[in-house]
């Protein structure tokens, strides 16, 4: 377990609980599975709470997440830790996920992750100074034709150049989606 | 360009919404196994067709498809392996973007065969925004009465729904599918009991892959015959392939089995050569985990033939001078890149997506990525590449899953025909930090 989980700085003051709305969003997931196997929506469940828990899982939220289903939070640590894509720690506003794996890396990923960190003064895994944006390097992401890119939430980033990462950040900056 | 089963209608617009998808052919696959066929006979066409997996194992279908356990009163599961990650792979995405349709009509005809009444999805959880394009058209196939109780009247009932990962690359083997989808870690089973006996829930269950569902369904619509007459001796039917590296034209195209790999990679219907006017120095042709061939291996065989785009013709020469269809990654790399620099990529690649279940594969695909990375960075000795061999053989074999050796698999590959280039990081280790060492030379005797 990271060390975020020791730091009381880094954890939710108060208690995360899904709207009555996600709530049934929960149940209709847990209906798509047999009488008592809805233990099976839990990866799904657990981007959800990420989604409106501020990006990440604290250990309260995980801990929420393990009543909801009515398991152990162990179950739940067990799960939130062995999957990537979850942040254990906060992030900023956006994560940049930019792919380095060999097809992305023959068509110059190296560099676009050292424009992006130089642009926004941070290393891989930092967060920029005005909580905008973390910078992540990501395994293959399945957009090998269209290297390099990046994946920003559920939006894939593709045929990456330093102007399009220029475009993309300008954008995300005024609250926009880039295209 | 050959003829395309999967993908003729990929640009029609509006192809991903029922009416459209419909209106083009679309769920007559259904219609006809659900009125006119038993599930006996619609897994005899697929055994007549000659399909085999398209994840990357190119097992027969039918055959995996047949061992399927009945026993009374308990379900059986189809699972459609949607965690497309092997580097190199992206030709599911695709399909399921374009024309998701394909996929559920596959899952509905083929979970009618195997007697389930429940299927999943389960898609890699980067690829969210495929798997709300999923759920709309799943809601459409249920409103138009392909999916939920008695579907067109014929007494079979199915749900389908779709269930996302989390980013592990080990839930796209079959046994850590099934336990990601139990709501667990991705720890792969020990076979036996094998999935077809024991999967899902401890129920008989089948994994296929996304393109192996979808190709059902021009298998029922034409007839397994047909089907097969497409390709090439035990390589029936169409594949997707989705070309990446220094190409002029990347992309997905769907290719009839056998044609030239010459074709594929100069041909005007296909990628048109390497990009920048370069030169071919290597191509890894199935997905990151096959070996990758030198310049002189890719367009012929060790024998001097042409090499096909076959399951047989790629593998012709075994590990010696051959490599594997796989996935159908494709990966060409031109004159300017680095092997020893590749190698090491996807060595990291391959620790970093380590489940940590088996020691072998745990350690040793840490200790090959930390060997590569000093050799690549010109702090390597000579000893470090016969250590990576050793390794190699310490990891190939002794795990529970075959990511031992799909990590291993590449680094003998490299080594074995690029034994210069690293030889080369070695001896000239300033030298190496500078320049790329470019193409290597055809040796005398290959075979």
């Amino acid at each position: 377990m990271s060390s975020s989980h020791t730091d009381l700085s880094k954890r939710h003051s108060e208690k995360p609980v899904f709207s009555a709305e996600k709530m049934a969003e929960v149940q209709v997931l847990f209906a798509q599975y047999p009488e008592g196997k809805s233990k099976s929506a839990i990866i799904r469940v657990l981007h959800m709470a990420e989604e409106e828990f501020g990006g990440w899982l604290s250990i309260e939220t995980m801990d929420y997440v393990a009543e909801v289903f009515n398991i152990q939070p162990i179950e739940v640590y067990e799960v939130a830790t062995f999957y990537t894509m979850f942040n254990l720690e906060p992030t900023g506003k956006y994560v940049f996920e930019v792919c380095r794996t060999g097809p992305c890396m023959l068509l110059g990923s190296d560099s676009i992750i050292d424009y992006i960190g130089t642009k926004l003064d941070i290393k891989v895994g930092e967060t920029s100074a005005d909580g905008m944006f973390t910078l992540k390097t990501s395994e293959c992401l399945g957009a090998c034709g269209y290297a390099p890119m990046l994946q920003c939430g559920k939006k894939y980033h593709e045929h990456l150049t330093k102007e399009r990462v220029d475009e993309i950040i300008t954008a995300y900056r005024a609250g926009q989606t880039p295209n | 360009m050959g003829r395309r089963l999967l993908l003729e209608h990929d640009n029609v617009a509006g192809i991903e919404t029922f009416d459209v998808y419909r209106k083009n052919g679309g769920y007559r696959s259904v219609e006809k196994a659900l009125k006119s066929m038993s599930p006996e006979l619609v897994l005899e066409e697929v055994q007549k067709s000659g399909l085999r997996g398209r994840g990357g194992a190119g097992f027969p279908t039918g055959m995996k498809w047949s061992f399927l356990a009945k026993p009374e009163g308990v379900p059986r599961y189809l699972l459609c392996n949607a965690d497309e990650s092997e580097p190199g792979t992206f030709k599911d995405r695709y399909l399921m973007e374009k024309i998701p349709h394909l996929l559920i009509e596959g899952m509905i005809v083929s979970s009618f065969a195997l007697g389930a009444n429940q299927s999943y999805i389960y898609i890699r959880g980067e690829y969210m925004w495929i798997l709300d394009i999923l759920e709309k058209a799943i809601a459409e196939a249920y409103d138009k009465g392909f999916l939920g109780k008695n579907i067109l009247g014929s007494g079979f009932d199915h749900d389908l729904s779709v269930a996302p990962g989390g980013g592990a690359y080990i839930c796209g083997e079959e046994t850590a599918l099934i336990e990601s989808l139990e709501g667990k870690r991705g720890n792969p089973r020990m076979k036996p009991p094998f999935p077809a006996v024991k999967g899902l829930y401890g129920c008989p269950t089948v994994v296929n892959n996304v393109e192996s569902i979808a190709a059902v369904v021009p298998i029922i619509n034409d007839g397994g015959e047909e089907y097969a007459k497409i390709g090439l001796g035990k390589s029936t039917g169409t594949k997707l392939i989705s070309a990446c590296g220094n190409l002029v034209r990347p992309g997905v195209y769907e290719i009839e089995m056998g044609i030239t790999v010459e074709e594929f990679i100069y041909g005007d219907d296909y990628c048109r050569g390497i990009a920048n006017g370069k030169k071919l120095k290597a191509c890894v042709p199935g997905g990151s985990s096959v070996p990758i061939l030198p310049h002189y291996l890719v367009t012929k065989t060790a024998a001097g033939e042409d090499r096909l785009m076959t399951y047989e013709s790629l593998a012709d020469g075994g590990f010696a001078s051959g490599s594997m269809l796989g996935s159908g990654g494709f990966i060409v790399f031109d004159e300017d890149q680095c092997i020893v620099r590749n190698t090491w990529n996807f060595a990291r690649f391959y620790a970093h997506e380590s489940c940590g279940q088996c020691s072998p594969c745990r350690e040793g695909t840490g200790w090959m990525e930390k060997v590569l990375h000093r050799l690549e960075h010109g702090q390597g000795n000579l000893r470090d590449i016969d250590l990576l061999a050793e390794i190699n053989k310490k990891i190939e074999g002794n795990t529970i899953c075959p990511l031992g050796d799909a990590a291993a698999w590449p680094v003998a590959a490299a080594i074995r025909h690029f034994r210069d280039e690293f030889e080369w990081h070695v001896n000239e280790r300033e030298e190496s930090q500078k320049r790329n060492y470019g193409l290597i030379r055809e040796p005398q005797s290959i075979a």
